[in-house]
């Protein structure tokens, strides 16, 4: 094995053992890291939706893109970009909101479940894994959502980190504008949202992650993907390093609890756990890169992912309002169309990108 | 030479573009591209598939290779 695959393998098994720890530090169970579920968090702090379990400004997804963004000017490699189908992007980040939402996770928090002994996350890893060959078969077919160009200026590049560093001023500030209605950041009081590791903790795992998977271009959705295309196996390694990283530890403090029922933020209807994520992996694939890497891409610089981001955001707000989100209870009739119908978008999106 | 643009393109397409030339039996391919993401996964497709790679343009936002066999 080269120094790149072990130098990705250790980035998951530091991503996997920081996930484990930071659940030990305060985090919600099996979600050390969620990139969906955080954005929704986020979601639910700048008031997009009601669900008073589930508002907190997550410092792990600021520190995600602020650590991508400084690690990609060192390198060389920030650089404003965008304009490929930038739309269409937008929208398929609220499906894949949408998709994560169902099954309760993104990729990343369903290695993490799996590393918590949640048998559902594995029916979860089977629906992902259908939905990237899915994605793969319209790629072969020469799916392409266009060109994006480099943009005369920097400036487009910096809007998203630049939000995100107020977000976090208004964090650590903690101004409320509104006394009657409280905000405009919000935050619950009990369930998912009121866990959370020490801010500055946080904020740095955040920004360790953003460092690491901006190096090694890591990605849950690209890992399977180049393993049905070409049989590489170099992505697919930072995934397994994330699952024994968060495993290990999981043993060692006592999370690890095998089984289907009473699961941490997670619900046994199967039907839903799979297509939730088959919707998330076509998606994922489709748009060339999982909720993780969509975040790095955008402190690196790329609008088309920070529109992606920004989708995904508004489209928990959007799950969340419509009863689109599942529950530890299971998903709703409203969630079970709302997915489907999201499987049958990406398929027209799919045959209609098509290039000859 | 086959010459293959994957200038502006996100993952993987400049992987499958490039590996579409290499099917059809080309023995020397230019590829242009802008990311240095799409050059490490396409280097890493040209040595794979027995490609000798080099570099003629190597800049952090454009580049250019040369692939033979």
């Amino acid at each position: 094995m080269d120094r790149s695959k072990w130098f990705i393998l250790a980035t998951g098994l530091i991503i996997g053992a920081i996930a484990a720890v930071l659940v030990k530090l305060g985090n919600p169970p099996n979600m050390g890291f969620c990139i969906a579920c955080f954005e929704r968090d986020i979601a639910g702090a700048i008031g997009l939706h009601r669900a008073a379990v589930v508002q907190y400004m997550r410092p792990e997804i600021i520190g995600i893109v602020l650590g991508a963004l400084l690690t990609s000017i060192f390198a060389g490699e920030f650089k404003a970009r965008g304009g490929s189908a930038t739309f269409v992007r937008f929208i398929m980040g609220i499906f894949m909101m949408i998709g994560a939402l169902v099954f309760l996770g993104c990729p990343l928090r369903d290695v993490l479940r799996m590393a918590g002994g949640d048998y559902n996350a594995v029916v979860g890893f089977i629906g992902f894994v259908c939905g990237v060959a899915t994605g793969v078969f319209f790629l072969k077919r020469g799916f392409n959502l266009g060109r994006a160009e480099y943009s005369h200026s920097n400036a487009g590049g910096l809007v998203l980190p630049l939000i995100l560093l107020l977000f976090l001023f208004l964090l650590i500030k903690g101004t409320v504008f509104s006394p009657d209605a409280g905000g405009p950041l919000f935050f619950s009081t009990e369930g998912p949202g009121s866990k959370f590791a020490p801010l500055g903790i946080s904020l740095l795992a955040g920004i360790v992650v953003g460092f690491l998977a901006q190096r090694t271009r890591l990605c849950m959705s690209g890992g399977i993907r180049d393993f049905i295309l070409i049989r590489d196996s170099y992505l697919l390694l930072g995934f397994i390093g994330i699952f024994i990283g968060a495993l290990i530890l999981n043993i060692a403090f006592g999370f690890f609890k095998p089984g289907f029922a009473d699961q941490p933020i997670a619900h046994t209807m199967s039907v839903w756990n799979f297509l939730g994520l088959y919707l998330v992996g076509l998606t994922a694939t489709l748009l060339g890169g999982c909720p993780l890497r969509q975040l790095i891409l955008s402190g690196e610089g790329d609008m088309d992912a920070a529109a992606v981001v920004i989708g995904m955001i508004v489209g928990a707000g959007i799950a969340h309002n419509f009863m689109f989100a599942a529950s530890p209870q299971g998903v709703g009739i409203y969630g079970q169309i709302a997915c489907v119908v999201g499987i049958l978008v990406m398929f027209w999106l799919g045959f209609s990108f098509r290039e000859e | 030479m086959e010459k293959v643009d994957v200038r502006g393109l996100s993952c993987p397409m400049p992987v499958l573009k490039t590996k579409k030339v290499m099917d059809s039996g080309a023995k020397e391919i230019l590829v242009v591209g802008t990311s240095q993401v799409s050059k490490e996964n396409v280097t890493k497709l040209a040595r794979s598939q027995g490609y000798e790679v080099i570099m003629k343009v190597d800049n952090k936002d454009n580049w250019e290779m040369e692939l033979r066999k």
